[in-house]
């Protein structure tokens, strides 16, 4: 008897420590791997051609990834769910080719217009989300179904010029137009403020329960991080034209995803539904509704994507939303480390992942490579950020054992 | 005179700490009968062991309890008042919370997450998760539960073992404060260590008070932790033992049918 109880104890500790091993995989390492992929790529193209890291080359990058992290941003939130949407890039075109009409030929200030297409997006989003949920067909068929219908829309609302040229200031100064460079600092030291402040408030609040409180010196090394990345970030782009208006859109989408998919309900029941959706629905929480919710909000940055990509361009024509857009947003979200099972990533993904791609291709014109290489390497590169994925997940489920 | 007190007169003893009684449960899916007549009564701290082979109603009887299959007749008495039970609600509020076999856990999220799912508390008349008034329910029902192999309530549920995913699984039950506990198979598919710390954990339930019933295959299992074993055979009730008072070699007999069929033999004879 005795015995018995002597190996139950051992078996007992050798599990704790198992489990204790395990912590280690938190939220802030899970960003490692791209975040070395990108210091290797800037290092690699830094050192092959001295513009790589020039202000002007990097203000120029953050204007190519705009429109396809925005995208990013809704394909994250829908991989959380377990799903996909392949409908975004035709979208994105087919929202901004409305956006485009109005604005141009029904005469309709800037605003409204983008405001429009975003509408336009969520509904389209909507209507994703309903016939996903009431019909059971799989998300990759409904959307891709509507890959192709909104290729179509986006030809029949340009009509038979094919493209549409943008002059509105209220639209092409997005991704044309920049912060004032006072303003840049001045909105960067809010930002850390209420990153230190909120550092500050939740060490009270778990300092008040009795519960431990990580060493001050690690949430200190955060905020020092954080505010030597940005005011570099800013330096560079100000020594250039400043902070381009694109950038500030997609990373304040981001901040509120994030802070949504983290410190809310309905994140926490959207990252339920991806990791196990049988038990968020014995839980109580509406899964159908949730689904509905993340394709409405896939649909909306989509959308506003596509604002993006064309105010970049000052033009909707026949290609928009086309070619690698839809493949580049998804491979960015992937990259950026959001797992294709579900119930895993960070909304940041989708900056870093089209930060990687974007780095990728910008540096490969620079050196003057064909789109053929880059289109070789960027496969490349997304294979592998999948198959560290696949392995990760492999890897948690021999350590979680049996059941 | 209330139905209860008469469905009282009819037994002998009643007892004081009795919390939920069920009487006549019958239900059949289409021409199978899956429970005839069944009695179950589960009593406040006091662990119930319902045993019985393969389609002997086990998992028919429980999933009325715990409301997802309304029975064809039978009449609950819970914490003396009749009542009916004829969805998954009406049993949480009735206090009857379920363990399923499979535990229903996320497990891309942590064990404060798991155990709060659905129910999350948040700051004030703000739109953002109390995180740490979670955290520390989690912990303190941990503690009380003596629960000390979770290393880090952090921890996501993934990298748990079976075991500790049984003990989340029942923790999260705790929170909606129930006074009956139904648990399907907690101890299959796991390890001994892990059995026992189950076992340990649902004697700490009992302390608590609770009505806990447990499916189990496992009559080892059964005589390690229950008070009572309630035996169902092809859909009726085979027996009721005290396990002070009987042994495995009888719960199996009744199980099995084996004494109806020695009886059989001896009238042949």
């Amino acid at each position: 008897m005795t015995a018995i109880s002597a190996g139950a104890t051992g078996r007992l500790r050798a599990l704790r420590s198992t489990v204790t091993a395990g912590r280690g995989r938190s939220n802030d390492l899970s960003f490692l791997p791209v975040l070395a992929a990108l210091a290797i790529i800037w290092l690699v193209f830094g050192s092959m051609n001295e513009n790589f890291i020039s202000p002007a080359n990097l203000t120029n990058l953050t204007l190519q990834i705009a429109a396809t992290g925005t995208i990013a941003v809704g394909v994250v939130l829908v991989l959380l769910i377990g799903e996909i949407d392949l409908s975004v890039g035709a979208l994105s075109g087919f929202a901004a080719g409305v956006m485009a009409v109005l604005n141009v030929r029904a005469g309709l200030p800037g605003l409204v217009a983008i405001l429009a297409a975003v509408a336009l997006g969520v509904a389209i989003g909507v209507f994703n989300g309903l016939w996903i949920t009431r019909t059971a067909v799989p998300s990759f068929v409904v959307t891709l179904a509507g890959l192709l219908a909104w290729q179509g829309a986006l030809l029949a609302v340009l009509g038979g010029t094919g493209t549409v040229n943008i002059t509105d200031p209220g639209i092409t100064r997005l991704a044309q137009g920049f912060l004032p460079a006072w303003l840049s600092w001045v909105a960067l030291v809010v930002v850390l403020l209420v990153v230190a402040a909120g550092s500050v408030q939740q060490r009270r609040r778990r300092v008040a329960k009795g519960l431990g409180v990580p060493n001050p010196s690690w949430a200190l090394l955060r905020v020092a991080i954080a505010a030597g990345v940005g005011s570099v970030g800013v330096a560079v782009l100000n020594a250039d034209r400043g902070v381009p208006y694109a950038l500030v859109l997609l990373l304040g989408l981001i901040v509120v995803f994030d802070t949504v998919i983290r410190r809310t309900r309905l994140g926490r029941h959207i990252m339920s539904v991806g990791g196990n959706a049988e038990a968020a629905r014995r839980a109580g929480i509406n899964v159908n509704g949730i689904r509905v919710f993340v394709f409405a909000a896939a649909g909306g940055a989509a959308a506003l994507g596509g604002v993006v990509a064309a105010s970049r361009l000052f033009a909707v024509n026949q290609s928009s939303g086309a070619g690698d857009l839809l493949l580049n947003a998804i491979a960015a979200a992937v990259i950026g480390g959001t797992s294709l099972f579900g119930g895993r990533g960070s909304v940041w993904a989708a900056f870093l992942g089209a930060l990687v791609i974007g780095s990728i291709s910008n540096g490969m014109d620079l050196l003057g490579y064909v789109t053929s290489i880059k289109f070789l390497v960027t496969g490349a590169v997304l294979l592998l950020s999948v198959t560290v994925d696949a392995r990760a997940r492999e890897r948690r489920r021999k350590a979680g054992g049996p059941a | 005179m209330t139905p209860a007190s008469a469905l009282e007169s009819d037994r002998p003893a009643p007892d004081t700490g009795s919390y939920l009684r069920l009487t006549g449960a019958s239900k059949s899916y289409g021409a199978v009968r899956a429970l005839a007549d069944v009695d179950l009564e589960l009593r406040a701290g006091e662990v119930t062991a319902l045993v019985g082979d393969n389609g002997a109603g086990k998992s028919t009887l429980v999933k009325a309890l715990a409301g997802v299959h309304a029975l064809d007749t039978g009449d609950f008495v819970i914490d003396g008042k009749p009542t009916t039970i004829s969805s998954p609600h009406d049993a949480v509020a009735q206090g009857i919370a379920t363990v399923y076999q499979d535990l229903a856990l996320c497990e891309n999220l942590d064990v404060v997450a798991n155990l709060y799912l659905g129910q999350e508390p948040r700051h004030g008349r703000g739109r953002l998760l109390d995180e740490e008034e979670m955290e520390f329910n989690t912990r303190r029902l941990l503690d009380e539960l003596a629960v000390r192999t979770l290393a880090s309530v952090r921890t996501a549920v993934a990298s748990l073992s079976g075991g500790q995913r049984q003990t989340v699984a029942i923790a999260r039950a705790l929170l909606g404060t129930p006074r009956v506990m139904l648990l399907d198979e907690p101890t299959a598919a796991l390890g001994v260590a892990q059995t026992a710390q189950v076992l340990e954990l649902i004697r700490r339930l009992r302390d608590r008070g609770i009505a806990v019933l447990v499916i189990s295959h496992n009559l080892g299992d059964v005589f390690k932790v229950a008070d009572r074993a309630v035996v169902l055979r092809l859909g009726t009730l085979a027996g009721e033992y005290r396990i002070a008072d009987t042994n495995q070699d009888e719960i199996v007999a009744a199980i099995t049918g084996a004494d109806v069929l020695n009886q059989n033999e001896r009238n042949h004879a």
